[in-house]
């Protein structure tokens, strides 16, 4: 072999050393080789302090008229009453349910990543928990509108919701799964606000300390509660963060299994099944983690955060919803068969509707974006490119919202009696409130990257330094080996440490 | 005047460019005894409680009282409304089945888990506290940002005072402060 053809040998496997490596989770940014405290806080937070972009105004605009919209469906609905929706005996539950279910859903992924990602010492949720975490929030506050309204006099839901001493002398009964559902969602919503808010105590105080001009010093420090950075406090801080992330782990299993549990514990084919549970659970995840690359992947690119929310964050991203995904196939194809193994006529009829009855284009759509669409991940094209992920991203979303709608109406419409059989058509009304709710979902979205951290930046600090020790350990190690004449390629060496840690 | 003012305190502050530096100050101003320590930092850092002699935090047992508290709490609710005040019978089912009772009773337990850890945290915090002495210092905006600062509490006359500030700086400080204020 000639001297070239073994240079060409040793650049390929140089080349095919460095793709195999996964690059750093923080990566060197613009101008700026070597990431320090300082420039991570510079970096995460700049874009607060800079006037408003023009782009971002318009989008808000265009959300906020979407916000007016949803409330003209609600004083609507209030005033009229919920015959405004599309809903008919057999049909009780249509698109009021179908949107709960997939705003929650939704909202399962930021708990996911900010507490069991925790507990697994994923790293690379470090950077996308805090974006996450405000998705959950705003998706709850979305969900919980459509039971509200469903009570149809929302200022009395209180009363026939939570138990509480008044003069009439009755309780809720607590045997309903529909009652178990206000206990899970509401405490879903208070443990997820107040998670929320921990992790941003410190980075308020960032934003307090790095601000210029008494106002905004004014309101982040007040925000911030006065926090110093105490070792005493830190000393809480680290364990009440992670107890939280404990509790929130069987949380957020328990909402969503307690939310299945409204239709299998009832008796309607098609509902009364066991698989439920993890089934609704997974499907959660797998839309969560869609609505996050969805939202992600344009927030990155404009502000400017594409150095701590790395090519590496969307594979993984995009691995999970593979993996989610498949779960999801698998649940569609077990329902199937025992929907035919039951040899129960009216589950078998359940599931023959949904292939082949007057709805079944929903149940296509569902077969194609959540079972083959996410079989693009399986390739490194289809993970590393954005375009690919995103657009691949709104069809799960889309697909996601199409399982519901299959699960929860297409059950419905035709149950035991063939003299009770309705069609379901939604109302305008029933189409204004889903819009407005993805256009409050998104305002809300909007002001949080406008006005607070959309990265946890304290804990990107943190995960640097430990990089840095990680990186130089492994360095003495290789230099120790070397030394001690043990041979070993320094730079695979180098690596390993770190991505065996993390990965 | 006749409203109480809290007392003034006077805090000796250095800061440090690294958490290494920060640790080994800490561990050295504890063996002399100076006064009260503490340490600020942007992030928690590893070592600094050991340094410090900071006892352990307080914070799991109050979760685990209250998660207890909250689940008995959540049961018992369920027990008297369902079963003492108002019992209703559901699909012929026992009045007290206690299966149906299980996801309210975890969730009650989530729920004041939650709610102590967070406010038990805050209160330990000693949040909400919009004015500390340590914010006299202009240059103590780095300790949420990119420095570390450790501080020693003293009531002692000002000649010792500059005399804890030259340790400090012997010690690596590269900025010594000394800030006095109110303290609730």
């Amino acid at each position: 072999m000639s001297a070239v053809a073994i240079a060409d040998v040793r650049a390929k496997a140089q080349q095919a050393r460095a793709e195999l490596e996964p690059p750093a989770w923080i990566a060197p940014g613009e101008n700026q080789p070597k990431q320090d405290d300082g420039t991570i806080n510079k970096s995460l937070l700049d874009y607060i302090w800079k006037n408003t972009d023009e782009g971002w105004l318009k989008m808000l605009g265009l959300t906020s008229a979407g916000v007016g919209l949803l409330t003209v469906a609600i004083i609507i609905t209030v005033w009229k009453g919920i015959g405004m929706w599309g809903n008919n005996i057999p049909v009780g539950w249509g698109w009021g349910i179908t949107n709960f279910v997939w705003w929650i859903g939704i909202g399962h992924a930021g708990t996911l990543i900010s507490a069991i990602l925790l507990l697994f010492q994923q790293k690379w949720r470090t950077s996308i928990n805090r974006f996450a975490e405000a998705m959950t929030l705003f998706a709850v506050v979305c969900a919980g509108l459509f039971p509200i309204l469903h009570t149809g006099r929302p200022w009395l839901a209180i009363y026939w919701l939570f138990p509480y001493p008044s003069t009439m002398w009755i309780w809720p009964n607590f045997k309903s799964p529909l009652m178990w559902d206000v206990f899970a969602v509401s405490t879903y919503l208070t443990t997820s606000l107040l998670f929320w808010f921990l992790g941003l105590i410190p980075d308020l105080a960032s934003l307090r300390d790095a601000s210029v001009g008494r106002t905004r010093r004014m309101v982040y420090g007040f925000l911030a509660l006065g926090w110093t950075g105490s070792a005493r406090a830190w000393n809480h801080y680290k364990i009440a963060y992670l107890l939280l992330a404990g509790i929130a782990t069987p949380l957020v299993l328990s909402v969503h299994t307690i939310v299945s549990f409204d239709f299998a514990v009832s008796v309607m084919p098609g509902w009364h099944t066991t698989i439920f549970p993890p089934y609704f659970v997974a499907g959660a995840v797998f839309s969560g983690f869609a609505m996050v690359c969805t939202l992600m992947l344009p927030a990155r690119k404009i502000l400017k955060i594409e150095h701590v929310i790395t090519a590496r964050h969307i594979e993984l991203m995009c691995k999970v919803m593979l993996l989610t995904g498949l779960i999801v196939t698998y649940g569609y194809a077990m329902e199937q068969f025992a929907s035919f193994y039951s040899a129960n006529p009216y589950e078998y009829f359940a599931f023959y509707n949904r292939r082949a009855g007057p709805m079944a284009p929903f149940w296509y759509l569902m077969m194609f974006c959540n079972c083959v669409v996410p079989n693009l991940f399986w390739t490194k094209w289809g993970r590393t490119n954005l375009w690919a992920v995103w657009v691949a991203s709104i069809f799960i979303n889309i697909g996601m919202w199409c399982e519901r709608f299959v699960i929860f109406v297409i059950s419905l419409h035709r149950d035991f009696l063939p003299s009770s059989w309705a069609a379901f058509h939604p109302t305008i009304i029933d189409i204004s409130l889903f819009v407005g709710t993805i256009c409050l979902f998104l305002t809300l979205m909007l002001l949080f990257v406008r006005f607070l951290p959309a990265v946890a930046v304290s804990e990107i600090k943190e995960l640097r330094l430990e990089m840095e020790h990680a990186a130089h350990a492994a360095h003495e190690a290789a230099a120790k080996n070397l030394g001690a004449g043990a041979g070993g390629v320094p730079a695979a060496a180098h690596a390993a440490p770190i991505s065996g840690k993390e990965a | 005047m006749s409203s109480v003012h809290p007392p003034e305190k006077t805090f000796v502050l250095g800061e440090f460019d690294t958490p290494e530096k920060l640790v080994d100050a800490g561990a050295k101003l504890r063996a002399l005894n100076l006064g009260k320590l503490d340490a600020y930092s942007p992030y928690p850092v590893h070592g600094i409680e050991e340094a410090l002699g900071i006892p352990r935090s307080i914070v799991p047992k109050m979760a685990l009282t209250a998660g207890l508290l909250g689940a008995c709490g959540g049961y018992s609710l369920i027990y008297y409304c369902n079963v003492i005040s108002y019992p209703i019978v559901v699909g012929g089912r026992p009045i007290h089945s206690w299966p149906t009772h299980i996801p309210i009773t975890f969730e009650c337990g989530i729920l004041f888990t939650a709610l102590t850890l967070f406010f038990g945290s805050i209160a330990l915090f000693g949040l909400p506290r919009p004015y500390h002495p340590v914010f006299e210092a202009e240059a103590f905006r780095s300790a949420s940002i990119d420095a570390f600062w450790v501080s020693i509490e003293s009531d002692k006359p000002a000649s010792e005072l500059t005399e804890m500030a030259q340790k400090l700086r012997d010690l690596g400080a590269r900025k010594v402060e000394i800030v006095r204020g109110p303290i609730s």
